[in-house]
């Protein structure tokens, strides 16, 4: 039976039952990046002092919802789509037990939902983290659980996608890079999982009442490796995804298949480790343990990022030098299509990923830097970087692609598309930056009354820091703005858009109304070899890259030692 | 795509480099992927954890 | 094409750039910098966390907490009606969290050196010392014992910075040093 089509514009295969589950994801995936972002939004204005618009017990509501839903529930949502992307359609093969993928679907779908509607009960403001003793209701940690079985599922599919495209010979050589990138997201998620279900189960059975205690120290350092993962399957799927955009955009190819290839493995072996960020200043783990781990085995992972931070825009830079931008050091990225979103939006999301999130991640995760840093507000200020610009703006951007090839709707309002990874990544900007710098000042972060008007006892922060919350806030309305215009595009554009296929509809590949006619292929051609290209040192260089990449490395170093000299001015403890 | 055909004949026969065998093979890149962290992370945190003293 | 299978069916043995290798090398040697600054800084830096630490159930630690308050208070704090405990330079002071509150408040020395032993009695809270800018994760069952020297005299906050419920941002201590 015929279950392939061809995308016309981009030459891509979809299978339709690989596409009705990679629509679903997505969609499912916006919808919590719509949650999330309202609550994100309701977290930013009660942060700012002079707002202050949510009480106390509503803003840990709202936090707890927003962290949630966005850390977990829209990245990984996406994240699903991405691997149907990267296994079925990249390497022309039907998908593995499509069925048992509805079944992994619909437990992502009734475990969010559990632990929404946990939430909204009121009695599980117990934030992303969930730290015990505090105790959440039973529905809460049952909701995670099944949620993490459904994502669980989807991983296994993957594999079994590549096994399939193996057997069935569908591609010639090795997988692609991106599909490469999306391998390595699904390991470390499948770590990220079992360390989940290795501590949330007995979490479960301590809330029914069937154990008694649970090590808060044990329960930290196991639900690490489940919260800190987690953002590492992102970093290794937004990684690919750069490079899927790349190839998109400037049909670029990899500087090398070798270095880029080894910096992924680097991320298998060592990326996880850095769960242990967040254990630095607790008790009773030794210091061996934490400048091990804190260091991804002496900073192995960093590495890797560095070099795709590296070979990212060097491959974009090769590619444009080939078209004749060959000018000066910077051309090939002024000519570059910024009115593009899927080039603007994966961007945006490299630099600021690169400048913003790599340094004050690698800067507050050393073992003793942390104590001027843990759990102030710098800790959000970082992850804004990396998983609201680096994660969130590229996923933004590819989806900006897929509407048109995966939908078969053409984008509304092409001018709102221009500005928004503009609108959304500067907004973010601002309040990273300042969030850092309120942070440095040690102000905390999950607090709802940094004025402390309530308390019995008095403090006052630095008037700076005050005012920096104060602007954090602007920039995450600013940010909010361009997050609604993304989700008001995305919807919109899958009702509204013009159809680029006669007949194609947003249920077509489910069957409903069955747009038959589109899915005419029974097997692709096989995909083959990319073409030769010059590579090595005869082929064009990426000399603007270098450069860049040398400011990149100033910008960390002096960074690294602002905040040691800083360190080395607190009250001398041991 | 196009591609050259004699590109893979030139290089038929050579054998696969280990390295690329371990980087096209799924399955390895699970296990070491999953037992590296475990290890150094879980297994030995859990250690660090158990032999902290009880207060005198 | 990233996205389409590598041009060559053996490309481990494709030539890498000459800028590749030349970032990796700088990035390498900056990642080991980075690794070895943190065994340096426990050698000669004077800000590290002590490993010593203990398991310590909440009923001992309150009782220990307890016993050097009414040994050494010196006078209450009257809004929150927390006592104002001066304990020895050199010794054994306590400090505990519990919900919403930092207990008791310490009077210090400075420059003078004391073994501070933090720990919780329900949930886990955040030890923020402002605005000097420590911060220490707590947890109920563990006792963490720092060795501190104030350096600077004046009136420190702790915040806590772990959410620790709905009164989490009441909770705040004191300490001062003369």
């Amino acid at each position: 039976m015929a279950m392939f089509r061809q995308c016309p514009d981009s030459g891509l295969f979809f299978h339709k039952s690989a596409e009705s589950l990679m629509k679903a994801h997505a969609v499912l995936g916006v919808v919590y990046l719509l949650i999330g972002g309202v609550l994100g939004l309701l977290v930013a204005l009660t942060r700012m002092p002079s707002l202050h618009v949510l009480n106390a017990e509503d803003f840990y509501l709202a936090l707890s919802i927003h962290g949630t839903a966005i850390l977990i529930f829209w990245i990984i949502f996406f994240e699903m789509a991405v691997l149907y992307f990267a296994a079925s359609t990249l390497l022309r093969c039907r998908p593995a037990t499509p069925g048992i993928g509805w079944i992994g679907f619909l437990l992502m779908v009734i475990g969010s939902t559990l632990v929404m509607v946990a939430f909204f009960r009121g009695n599980s403001s117990v934030m992303f983290t969930s730290y015990v003793p505090m105790p959440a209701e039973p529905i809460f940690y049952l909701g995670l659980i099944l949620f993490a079985v459904g994502a669980l599922i989807g991983c296994f599919i993957f594999l079994g996608t590549l096994v399939i495209a193996k057997k069935e010979n569908t591609y010639d050589g090795s997988i692609p890079l991106v599909t490469f990138g999306a391998l390595t997201a699904t390991v470390i998620a499948i770590f990220t999982i079992a360390s989940g279900a290795v501590i949330l189960i007995p979490t479960l059975l301590w809330s029914l009442g069937f154990i008694n205690h649970i090590d808060p120290l044990m329960y930290r350092t196991i639900w690490w490796a489940l919260g800190h993962s987690s953002q590492q399957i992102n970093v290794s799927a937004h990684v690919a995804i750069w490079y899927a955009i790349a190839a998109i955009i400037f049909g670029a190819k990899p500087m090398s298949e070798k270095v880029s290839r080894t910096a992924f493995l680097l991320y298998i072996l060592f990326l996880q480790l850095a769960s242990a960020h967040h254990i630095l200043a607790d008790p009773g783990v030794s210091s061996t343990w934490k400048v091990f781990n804190t260091s991804y085995a002496m900073y192995l992972a960093v590495l890797a990022s560095m070099i795709h931070g590296l070979t990212v825009p060097g491959c974009i830079e090769i590619a444009q030098r080939k078209k004749g931008f060959n000018n000066g050091l910077f051309e090939w990225l002024q000519k570059a299509p910024w009115a593009n979103p899927v080039f603007s939006g994966m961007f945006i999301s490299l630099i600021i990923f690169g400048f913003i999130g790599g340094i004050t991640g690698v800067v507050m995760g050393t073992e003793q830097i942390n104590l001027i840093i843990h759990n102030t507000i710098f800790v959000p200020g970082h992850f804004h970087a990396t998983v609201a610009v680096g994660t969130t703006l590229a996923f933004m951007a590819i989806t900006y692609f897929l509407i048109p090839v995966l939908f078969r709707r053409q984008l509304i309002w092409p001018n709102a598309c221009k500005w928004q990874p503009y609108i959304f990544g500067g907004g973010m900007l601002i309040l990273s930056l300042l969030l850092l710098g309120a942070g440095t000042l040690g102000v905390p972060r999950r607090h709802w009354d940094i004025n402390f008007s309530d308390a019995a006892l008095q403090f006052q922060y630095a008037g700076t820091a005050i005012t920096m919350m104060g602007i954090a806030g602007l920039g995450g309305l600013m940010a909010a703005v361009g997050g609604a215009m993304f989700c008001l595009i995305a919807v919109g554009s899958l009702v509204f858009g013009k159809r680029l296929d006669p007949g194609a509809s947003l249920f077509s590949s489910f069957g409903f109304p069955m747009a038959a006619s589109c899915y005419n292929i029974e097997r692709p051609g096989k995909l083959e070899l990319a073409p030769i290209e010059q590579t090595g040192d005869s082929g064009v260089q990426a000399k603007g890259t270098f450069v860049l990449a040398l400011v990149f490395l100033a910008s960390f170093v002096v960074y690294f030692f602002i905040n040691a000299k800083y360190l080395s001015s607190i009250w001398p403890m041991g | 795509m196009q591609r050259n055909d004699n590109q893979s004949a030139t290089q038929g026969d050579e054998p696969i480099p280990p390295m690329q065998q371990l980087l096209d093979n799924p399955f390895m890149l699970v296990f070491i992927g999953v037992l590296f962290p475990t290890v150094f992370y879980i297994l030995w945190g859990i250690m660090e954890i158990i032999s902290i003293p009880a207060v005198k | 094409m990233s996205i389409l299978p590598p041009s060559q069916k053996i490309w481990w043995k494709e030539p890498i750039h000459g800028i590749e290798i030349t970032w990796i090398i700088i990035a390498l040697i900056w990642c080991l910098v980075l690794f070895a600054w943190m065994p340096y800084w426990h050698i000669y830096g004077k800000q590290n966390l002590s490993n010593e630490s203990y398991k310590t159930p909440p009923e001992v630690f309150e009782a220990k907490a307890n016993a050097m308050a009414k040994a050494h208070t010196v006078r209450t704090e009257p809004k929150s009606n927390i006592p104002v405990v001066k304990p020895p330079a050199g010794s054994d002071v306590y400090m505990l969290g519990r919900l919403w509150q930092w207990w008791p408040i310490l009077e210090l020395e400075k420059n003078k050196t004391y073994r501070l032993h933090l720990s919780s009695l329900d949930w886990q809270h955040g030890f923020s010392l402002q605005p000097t800018n420590i911060n220490l994760q707590i947890l109920p069952g563990y006792e963490t014992v720092v060795t501190i020297t104030p350096d600077q005299s004046g009136e420190f906050a702790i915040v806590c910075n772990e959410y620790c419920g709905v009164g989490h941002h009441t909770m705040l201590g004191k300490i001062f040093v003369k």
